[in-house]
């Protein structure tokens, strides 16, 4: 799964831009799916099984998109000023490159400060993209670009930009893989605009109409030197989710997951999340409402270029999204 | 009335966090199933229930939305024994050193909500300061091993305020928001069933509304209604409160919503209908967001023309919240006479300002 | 270099008809939620031109002009109709206290003239007399607290707690410009009538004139689904602010800028315009010859950020007018950047075919 997850993680797709990510998984899912398509809002929905009686037709949902910035300047010296896309901290920015999309590079770097303890805030920060001028700049504004830098695996952990989310778009992609038979009819979306405001999920919830809704997404970790206070930690299974900023995950589905986690002796922790959130709020919002749950991957300094997960826990969430989905379900 | 009373306190004894209803859905059902003629809950929790009008078919529909979710609090951690928590809808941790609770876990454990002494906190909140909720604990009294045993992450933390009758007028408990709303939509639908109304009436007990405003977002999608009034609860002037236009004296009548999530022909009718029947209410005005169901009911697929009703209650998201039973019962009986009135063609009537 | 050739502009022109139909309507009062008076007169002005108009549960304005050639894409095109102002929430005699409906800097408050209530009540909000201030107080802000609508003692059975006020500012011309209140976004309003007017044959066009923009996009929301397009553009105004900085340097931040042509958006807090529509419009603007600008990304946002959500997805982009000082008593916009606004969009509906949904996004 690691070359899969380097492609992955490697590619460029900032929210609203998420083009590449998705001609890749494309290829990777093509000859796996029964129906392919792609939405108004860019959403690529791939169908696996028809229902049958009993089966449920269910969404499982991880977003393609990652954070990322977007030019809002160029001024007469052909420095870039920019504004972010998504969760962006100032702090992780500094001295670090990045990749627009027309191929153009750049590092961040910022105006000189009176203390040096500071950290600049995006007004005092820009992209020197080696132009000298206006003219000869690479960039124009509106033009959008990632944090660049490649996939590092240090054995059983592996670090990379964009972890969030593309970790779980290879979970759903290896799901898709394994995945025998189904007595429901699973849409796999590989979802855009997460990290902006879970806007493809809430569309792509709207035009499948699920009985069932599944986010695969990162989560935070309380392991740490001296960091957030989080019962979730690197290594112990992907987390099934019981709530997040903005979330309560349906209890009778987190009842499942973990029951159906502990029958199948895949290691698993119940993850309570204070911040942020996921595709599922989304989904659970949709038309009439629909139960939902969420299985995260557990991940180290999310929204920095240096995104760490555990390989185990992405290979027992594989496992445990194959089971749960190969069986009859009954919420309870 | 006495019997409205006793449903409510029962109402207040039970959790009910928003995302978990179950416990208080279950009572409410089966209060609701005399009085309606088809009981159902929704995929995400909500209780529908459905008395039908006398009117011919295809009969218009109103749906009145009283959100019976709670706030409490989570498990997130156990640390020796003790549990650490979040919130479930909006806490002020000021009020929870000494709070009793009822943690949901393999059983039901009662404890206290426990503040460790100053010099465990860190320097800023030894003394005097505020201590965040993240440093406060949950004692169940049990060693850390039953504990380990019984309680987990996600388990759900309850207040376990009995509820107390102040006066023969005047009941205090956690939760009455938004339980009172709940009485008081009962109150309707035992009024109604002694009137022969044209329009149907779509009873919903919503979830999530603390959270999310999940149940006023989804309920309505499914029913469609025509008309729609939320019932919730607002600010009684108290202590501590402001004696501004955002509180209204306790047990003084029903304050109907007047701003952007209100249809103005909607606040006309029931004000009419108030003064008519020489009932006491108070224009609650909200320029902007309403901060109730509304929010969301009016925007629901095409647009649902909505009302707001409020109780005023005092010390509201606390356990000792104060509300007045005549209040809740004028609320139901305002609701119960507007639907009386209802008349087959009434979507014809309802203008805007501008439409002549 | 040459200059590039340019197709000829058909488009409609803004003459004494339109301004006048602008004045009218910036005049108007439509504070967020009581946007009445100027559904009136967009009522009136559209009644001829679409074949099909509604009032929705919210109040929007949806009128739909049906293709009369083939293809008939459907194209919705908002514009809001509400602006920010103020509700009066306690007093009595006359003086009233009163709140903000939409964003305003209160700094913007002291000293102004306001129109009160459906009569259009004068009412003053005054300010305490410098004499009895002290220099400390004189560097803070006034605060809401302490500021009250005064409409006159005599008067206070003429207005209510809950009535709405805005600020009393008359439309005028001041030489290229245009000036008044509420131009965020009768500026809009006013193109969105021209085009229901000039509509393309090809098009079927759905126009909602919206409600509720300003305290969250909520008429745009229900209109959407409604109207169910299979694409859709929010016509509004959008802030120009490059006036001088402080210290004289160059700023790197304003928005937008005078006489730089409509502003169209790439990203703001609500919205990521779909690529294929940001190309098409300047794809329009280079063909014949219309200057425009690319809104810088960032905050703020548009009926586009509630209009993309519904339903399954609906690829939108926003379309400005600039103006200096919006949410304040008087926004300051030219004539010349609403003309190329409307000739932009003129252009890009007459041009706009089925094929640009079979690209990638």
């Amino acid at each position: 799964m690691k070359p899969l997850i380097k492609k992955l993680v490697e590619a460029v797709g900032p929210s609203g831009y998420e083009g590449a990510v998705r001609e890749l998984v494309k290829k990777e899912v093509t000859k796996l799916a029964d129906d392919v398509r792609v939405d108004a809002l860019g959403n690529l929905i791939v169908r696996k099984g028809k229902q049958r009686p009993g089966g449920l037709r269910i969404m499982l949902s991880a977003h393609m998109d990652e954070i990322g910035i977007i030019a809002t300047h160029i001024d007469e010296n052909g420095f870039v000023r920019f504004t972010t896309i998504g969760g962006v901290y100032p702090r992780t920015l500094f001295g670090g490159r990045v990749q627009f999309l027309n191929g153009a590079f750049g590092v961040i770097s910022g105006e000189r400060l009176e203390s040096a303890d500071r950290v600049h805030s995006f007004e005092k920060m820009y992209i020197d993209v080696g132009a000298d001028s206006k003219a000869n700049c690479p960039v124009k504004i509106g033009d959008l670009a990632i944090f660049e830098r490649p996939m590092i695996d240090l054995g059983s952990r592996l670090v990379a930009k964009s972890m969030d989310d593309r970790i779980a778009v290879a979970v759903l992609i290896e799901t898709l893989r394994k995945l025998e038979s189904t007595p429901h009819e699973v849409y796999f979306v590989f979802s855009t605009q997460e990290e902006v405001g879970t806007r493809g999920a809430t569309t792509a919830a709207y035009g499948i109409d699920p009985d069932l809704g599944i986010a695969v997404d990162v989560t935070g970790t309380g392991d740490t030197p001296k960091g957030m206070r989080m019962a979730v930690k690197l290594g112990a299974g992907p987390a099934v989710k019981v709530r997040d900023g903005g979330m309560l995950s349906d209890p009778r589905v987190v009842r499942w997951m973990s029951d159906t986690a502990e029958a199948a002796k895949i290691p698993y922790q119940l993850e309570i999340l204070e911040a942020g959130s996921t595709d599922a709020r989304a989904i659970q919002l949709t038309r009439a409402g629909v139960p939902v749950g969420c299985l995260s991957i557990p991940c180290r300094y999310i929204h920095s270029p240096s995104e760490m997960v555990d390989y185990s826990d992405v290979v027992n969430a594989v496992s445990l999204l194959t089971v749960l989905l190969s069986n009859p379900i009954q919420l309870k | 009335m006495a019997e409205l009373k006793e449903f409510l306190k029962s109402l207040l004894s039970l959790p009910g966090l928003s995302g978990f209803e179950d416990p208080v859905r279950a009572v409410i059902a089966e209060a609701w199933k005399p009085l309606v003629d088809d009981l159902s809950v929704s995929r995400i929790g909500s209780l529908h229930g459905l008395k039908a009008g006398y009117g011919d078919e295809p009969r218009p529909r109103i749906l009145l939305s009283a959100h019976m979710d709670a706030i409490g609090m989570i498990v997130t951690g156990i640390e020796d024994g003790l549990l650490r928590f979040t919130e479930i809808g909006g806490v002020d941790p000021r009020i929870l050193p000494g709070q009793p609770v009822t943690v949901h876990g393999q059983r039901e454990l009662p404890g206290y909500v426990v503040q460790p002494p100053g010099w465990l906190l860190p320097e800023d909140q030894a003394s005097t300061k505020a201590v965040e909720m993240k440093y406060l604990f949950v004692d169940t009294g049990l060693r850390p091993a039953e504990v380990n045993e019984l309680v987990r992450v996600g388990d759900l933390v309850s207040f376990a305020q009995i509820p107390i009758e102040l006066t023969d007028d005047w009941l205090a408990g956690h939760s009455l928001d938004n339980r009172a709303s709940v009485a008081a939509v009962t109150a309707c639908l035992q009024e109604l069933q002694h009137i022969r109304h044209i329009w149907d009436v779509w009873a919903v007990a919503s979830v999530q509304e603390e959270e999310t405003l999940g149940g006023a977002f989804t309920s309505p999608f499914e029913i469609r209604p025509d008309l729609a009034v939320a019932v919730d609860v607002t600010f009684a002037r108290g202590p501590g409160s402001p004696s501004d236009y955002r509180t209204f004296p306790l047990g003084k009548g029903v304050a109907l919503g007047w701003g952007p999530n209100i249809h103005p022909a909607l606040y006309v009718a029931f004000k009419k209908l108030a003064e008519k029947l020489d009932m006491p209410f108070h224009d609650d005005l909200m320029p902007r967001m309403s901060g109730t169901d509304a929010m969301a009911i009016q925007v629901v697929a095409e647009g649902i023309p909505t009302m707001v009703l409020s109780m005023p209650i005092r010390y509201m998201h606390t356990p000792v919240e104060v509300v007045s039973m005549k209040d809740i019962a004028r609320t139901g009986h305002l609701m119960a006479q507007f639907i009386a009135e209802l008349s087959a063609d009434y979507m014809q009537t309802l203008r805007w300002d501008d439409e002549s | 270099m040459t200059p590039k050739k340019t197709a000829p502009s058909t488009a409609p022109l803004i003459g004494a008809e339109q301004i006048s139909l602008l004045e009218r309507l910036s005049n108007a009062v439509g504070v967020s939620g009581a946007e009445h008076e100027v559904r009136k007169i967009v009522m009136a002005e559209i009644k001829d031109l679409a074949d099909d108009i509604k009032v929705d549960a919210l109040g929007n304005v949806l009128a739909t002009k049906h293709a009369r050639q083939e293809p008939g894409l459907r194209v919705m095109l908002a514009a809001h109709m509400d602006e920010v102002g103020f509700m009066l929430v306690d007093g009595e005699e006359g003086l009233y206290e009163f709140a903000m409906v939409g964003g305003i800097d209160v700094r913007q408050l002291p000293g102004k003239t306001v129109l009160v209530g459906k009569d259009h009540l004068p009412g003053v909000i005054g300010a305490k007399p410098i004499h009895h201030t002290t220099p400390d107080e004189r560097r803070n802000a006034i605060s809401l607290d302490s500021l009250r609508i005064d409409v006159g003692n005599g008067n206070g059975k003429k207005v209510h707690p809950g009535d709405r006020a805005t600020f009393a500012t008359r439309f005028q011309q001041l030489g290229p410009s245009l000036v008044g209140k509420a131009l965020d976004n009768r500026l809009g309003v006013a193109t969105l009538i021209e085009l229901l007017r000039h509509a393309p044959a090809h098009i079927e066009l759905l126009a909602a004139f919206t409600v509720q923009e300003e305290v969250g996009l909520r008429g745009a929301r229900v209109a959407g689904y409604a109207l169910d397009p299979q694409l859709a553009f929010a016509l509004d105004s959008t802030p120009a602010g490059d006036m001088p900085s402080w210290d004289g340097e160059e700023s790197p931040r304003y928005n937008t800028r005078l006489d730089g042509g409509p502003a169209i958006y790439v990203a703001d807090q609500g919205t990521l315009s779909d690529p294929r529509l940001i190309q098409h419009l300047l794809q329009t603007a280079e063909a014949f010859g219309i200057p425009c600008q690319i809104r810088q990304p960032g905050g703020g946002g548009t009926d586009a950020g509630a209009i993309h959500k519904q339903r399954a997805g609906i690829p939108v982009v926003s379309v400005s007018v600039p103006g200096r000082y919006a949410h304040t008593a008087a926004l300051v916009a030219r004539l010349d950047d609403w003309q190329h606004t409307l000739a932009l969009m003129f252009h890009a509906l007459d041009g706009l075919t089925p094929a640009i949904l079979d690209l990638q996004r």
